[in-house]
């Protein structure tokens, strides 16, 4: 091993030779996929950086619960939380795609809305909150979507369990 | 018992009042054992339904209105179409579905109407949510062919190729898929696409009184749905495309079918022409009806011949080859109006273009495997388990306890004849997906539902909907 460049970064210089980094966030590579992990904060400005760049279009929003594998790989300096919404965007003038993967704590699963500046995210938002309860904020109408509006917890989450809630509709007679 | 107003302000109490007098207000301790108390507390969240415009603020409005037109709520709110006076019941508000049957199944849709014009609309879904993706985790890899397959019902061979390639890529083995089993996956996602579009003829024509046009199109789709009964053993819902290849090899005449369908379908594809394309009242009907621009389209996450009908060129097959696509030749139909006219038009012509790509398959479908020869996905032919003991065990462990899938994240996407149908799967080295997305086109489509009609009758509200062609399977999962 050559000795790390005085200037890089200290993480970057021992764990992976290269560690690129997009808007100053952490890229891994998955099977050939690019990777960005962006923290909360700057998560919207990551995604605005990225539309300037080409990535105009959002194709895919979803959540993932990951209360059952915590210690999944990732790459150095990422920290792992429980929920992670990952999205998809989309850059038709050169055909390429990206991924980014948020880490949301268990505490405060609160994430900023990409509505303004992708509207097509407005349905998938709410099925990410109606399936783990990730709220998002300056989101025009985060109701529930797929089930019920008085229905109990969110069924994609891990602690969920399968079929163990009795089925509750409105007016139902008990 | 008569209560007097005085009495009952006697009541009320103050907060302060309330911690003096020692009142638990609490309403359930959470346990800290678990973590309920966090899930259901963000459980109230509010009505999903469409608020009278005297409830809805003119913030919420504009944003509503503004948004995806990249507006500011000024310029939104010259576009005229807020009653003067709010309060003042200019409008109504009336309810389209779920048991509508233009609606495609169980779409529900809010209409605020003033007089015949339609303001504002909202699509509200759920009613055929039934979790699949949560089944999908509890199913092996093997397993979930027969999950994904039912989430659009209409291009389930499309749905089962976007998880195969999905699960293949994360277990590495995505180039090593035979030849013939791709291009066999081709035939059939293309058989499929002609299946699909063929039906959104039928639909479409029926919705807009073109009534015969129904019993054409079940007719026409139905000689497909027959191939695929020959080749998967089911009309829908086939389980045919499986990770690692196929599940059975093409039965013996099977080209004889595919050259049927070919030369049944072009003369009843101008029959289509001459009962509504050239005539003036489909024309009328359809022509600047539910018009949507390119940068309308791309922001609200279009794909398909919705995103095409703007004259935007793109297409999965073309633009991010997958399969063997790179290899043929085929043209992007693309429209220029954005309207429902222009989606009607592109699927006709995709229904040509499928056929002219069927023809250059089965040229082009090479002897060989139909599945891949690794004994981690591939369980041992049948023959073999009757005289050996380990291909017995074998077979019995992959169909009880599946293949393990190397830990990963994986997105694949593949061209429905809906739009850009994706596949999310996060694994974490175990048999069964640890999570699994579909990113269903019809889902994000039905988004354009509420900017096609803003501003159209509600006469023209059954041609929109039929023109995005959703699949409520598929929006629901």
């Amino acid at each position: 091993m050559t000795d790390a460049p005085t200037d890089a970064v200290p993480d970057a210089a021992d764990g992976q030779p290269e560690a690129p980094l997009i808007h100053g966030c952490v890229v891994g590579d998955s099977h050939g996929q690019v990777v960005v992990h962006p923290d909360r904060d700057r998560y919207l400005d990551v995604v605005r950086a990225l539309d300037d760049e080409g990535y105009t279009m959002c194709v895919d929003l979803c959540g993932v619960d990951y209360l059952e594998f915590p210690d999944r790989t990732l790459p150095v300096g990422v920290r792992p939380e429980r929920f992670e919404v990952v999205v998809n965007l989309l850059d038709l003038a050169n055909r390429r795609r990206i991924r980014l993967r948020v880490q949301v704590p268990e505490e405060f699963p609160v994430v900023a809305s990409l509505f303004d500046l992708h509207p097509g995210t407005e349905a998938m938002e709410r099925e990410v909150y109606d399936m783990f309860g990730i709220s998002f904020t300056d989101h025009p109408d985060l109701t529930r979507i797929l089930m019920p509006e008085d229905w109990e917890g969110h069924p994609l989450r891990k602690d969920y369990s399968v079929g163990a809630i009795p089925v509750q509709f409105k007016g139902a007679n008990a | 018992m008569a209560t007097t107003s005085e009495e009952l302000t006697a009541t009320t109490l103050t907060g302060a009042e309330v911690a003096a007098a020692g009142i638990d207000l609490a309403v359930d301790a959470p346990d800290p054992g678990t973590n309920y108390h966090l899930f259901v507390a963000a459980t109230d969240e509010g009505e999903q339904t469409l608020k009278p415009r005297s409830q809805t603020k003119a913030k919420e409005l504009m944003r509503e209105v503004g948004s995806v037109l990249r507006m500011s709520e000024a310029e939104a709110a010259l576009l005229g179409d807020i009653p003067d006076d709010p309060d003042e019941d200019q409008t109504m508000i009336i309810n389209m579905g779920p048991q509508h049957p233009s609606t495609h199944g169980v779409l529900r849709l809010m209409l605020e109407l003033q007089g015949e014009t339609v303001l504002r609309c909202k699509p509200i879904i759920g009613y055929l949510h039934t979790g699949m993706e949560k089944t999908g985790e509890q199913l092996t890899y093997l397993q979930g062919g027969t999950n994904v397959t039912r989430m659009d019902y209409l291009s389930p061979l499309n749905n089962e190729l976007a998880f195969s390639m999905a699960t293949e890529k994360l277990l590495g083995i995505d180039g090593d898929i035979p030849e013939r089993a791709t291009w066999i996956r081709m035939l059939l996602s293309e058989l499929n696409r002609i299946a699909s579009h063929l039906l959104f003829m039928a639909t479409n024509g029926m919705d807009l009184g073109a009534v015969s046009m129904m019993i054409y199109g079940w007719r026409e789709r139905e000689e497909v749905l027959r191939f695929f009964q020959e080749v998967t053993g089911l009309r829908m819902n086939h389980n045919y495309i499986r990770p690692g290849g196929l599940a059975a090899d093409l039965p013996a005449g099977w080209r004889d079918g595919v050259l049927q369908i070919l030369d049944m379908l072009p003369p009843r594809l101008d029959e289509y022409d001459t009962l509504m394309t050239g005539q003036p009242i489909w024309r009328e009907r359809l022509q600047g009806v539910g018009v949507i621009t390119p940068n309308e389209a791309l922001a609200l996450g279009a794909t398909g011949p919705i995103l095409r009908s703007t004259g935007v060129e793109w297409d999965l097959r073309r633009d991010e080859p997958y399969l063997h696509y790179d290899e043929l030749e085929f043209g992007v139909v693309v429209g220029s109006y954005g309207d429902a006219f222009d989606r009607y038009a592109i699927r006709l012509a995709e229904i040509r273009e499928s056929m002219e790509l069927v023809r250059q398959i089965v040229e082009r479908i090479p002897p060989g495997d139909y599945r891949i020869q690794d004994k981690k996905v591939t369980p041992p032919p049948r023959a073999r388990i009757d005289e050996s003991m380990e291909a017995l065990i074998h077979h019995f462990k992959i169909f009880t306890e599946g293949f393990k899938v190397p830990e990963g994240e994986v997105y694949v996407s593949v061209e429905s004849p809906r739009g850009e149908l994706g596949c999310y799967i996060a694994s974490d080295g175990g048999p069964n997906p640890y999570r699994i997305h579909m990113r269903d086109p019809s889902f994000v489509n039905i988004q354009c539902l509420p900017h096609m009609m803003r501003g159209g009758l509600v006469a023209d509200a059954v041609a929109i909907i039929s023109s995005v062609d959703p699949v409520l399977g598929g929006v629901d999962r």
